[in-house]
């Protein structure tokens, strides 16, 4: 089969979803937050309910997602979408709602609707992007923000004895009666998007069931930030924030 | 033999960050030496090594390259 056949409508195997819209998205080159959207719109995508999804867009570099997912979309004040959420769940139960914050927004100023929102076990699903740094405002030390990382406002790196611990707010929530699927994945590879992708898929379909707060976290990475190309910063990610922020489920479902 | 596929690039919406470079297991991406109108330098193709994974596609941030893949042949 020659080449010009191979490109053809019938075997077609990857293209972008239709939950996404077609507009260039304005974050940074090789931003983790592009395939997370993409990998929370496939899953909104398999499983149907795109008509019935209702979205809320934190503030951040994130802010501008509800120009990317074509679902309804409300943003909420700083750190308050988990509060928002709530509202819109209780009023419209049968709605599949989401919020999408990064760590500034839902483990700083936020911290209080989070662990609240959970605490309560609102049947929302909390997607919660890490990339450690206030990445929209130029770099500055978020609570995520590692021991000896080095950011705008701690540039000679993080002292845990004058700036505090790294917050692991996935871990804290996770200790509350109310969440009911709480994990942690990546998306600077294949395998991991793809994983990403199951658990967002999953935790919306607990929504379905009623069953309580799912918190999907996904440590990113921010090239600007950082002060690295794309490359240098998924790599650093691996060998410096996954040993802090280890991959996997830190509380399931007992069947 | 493995099956045989092909990748599509929208140039104009590539920021050239690579990611797609290394998701490759074939080799078949590398960056443009022309930039786009954005000043990029753009993903492209360059060599028939493709084998239609998609693994570029799913880590690509900006959801620029649509993959293709022929059908497997039928047994008879």
């Amino acid at each position: 089969m020659s080449e010009s056949n191979i490109i053809n409508p019938e075997n077609l195997v990857y293209d972008k979803t239709s939950v996404m819209t077609d507009r260039v998205l304005h974050y940074c080159p090789g931003c983790g937050h592009g395939t997370a959207h993409r990998m929370l719109a496939e899953a909104i995508d398999d499983l149907g309910i795109q008509g019935d999804t209702i979205g809320v867009a934190p503030v951040g570099c994130s802010v501008l997602a509800y120009y990317y997912f074509d679902v309804d979309m409300q943003q909420a004040a700083h750190g308050r979408a988990p509060a928002v959420a709530t509202g819109i769940k209780r009023t419209m139960p049968e709605k599949y709602v989401f919020t999408y914050q990064g760590d500034g927004d839902l483990a700083a100023i936020g911290t209080a609707e989070t662990i609240h929102a959970c605490n309560r076990g609102e049947n929302i699903l909390i997607v919660f992007i890490n990339n450690g740094i206030y990445g929209m405002t130029g770099g500055q030390m978020a609570p995520t923000t590692l021991e000896g990382m080095k950011s705008s406002t701690s540039p000679r790196g993080r002292d845990i004895q004058s700036m505090g611990n790294p917050l692991k707010i996935t871990e804290l929530v996770a200790q509350l009666p109310g969440t009911y699927y709480v994990t942690r994945h990546s998306v600077q590879k294949p395998a991991n998007a793809r994983k990403a992708k199951r658990a967002l898929k999953k935790a919306l379909e607990y929504q379905k069931e009623n069953k309580g707060t799912c918190l999907v976290e996904i440590v990113a990475n921010c090239p600007s930030g950082w002060k690295m190309t794309p490359a240098q910063s998924n790599q650093w990610m691996e060998e410096n924030m996954f040993p802090f922020y280890p991959l996997g489920d830190i509380k399931v479902p007992s069947e | 033999m493995a099956r045989k596929g092909d990748v599509v690039i929208n140039i104009e919406k590539c920021k050239g960050c690579e990611v797609c470079l290394s998701a490759c297991p074939e080799q078949v991406l590398a960056l443009s030496n022309e930039v786009n109108a954005k000043g990029y330098h753009y993903a492209v193709k360059v060599n028939s090594n493709c084998i239609g994974c998609a693994n570029c596609a799913v880590v690509c941030p900006d959801a620029v390259i649509t993959v293709y893949r022929e059908k497997p042949a039928r047994k008879k």
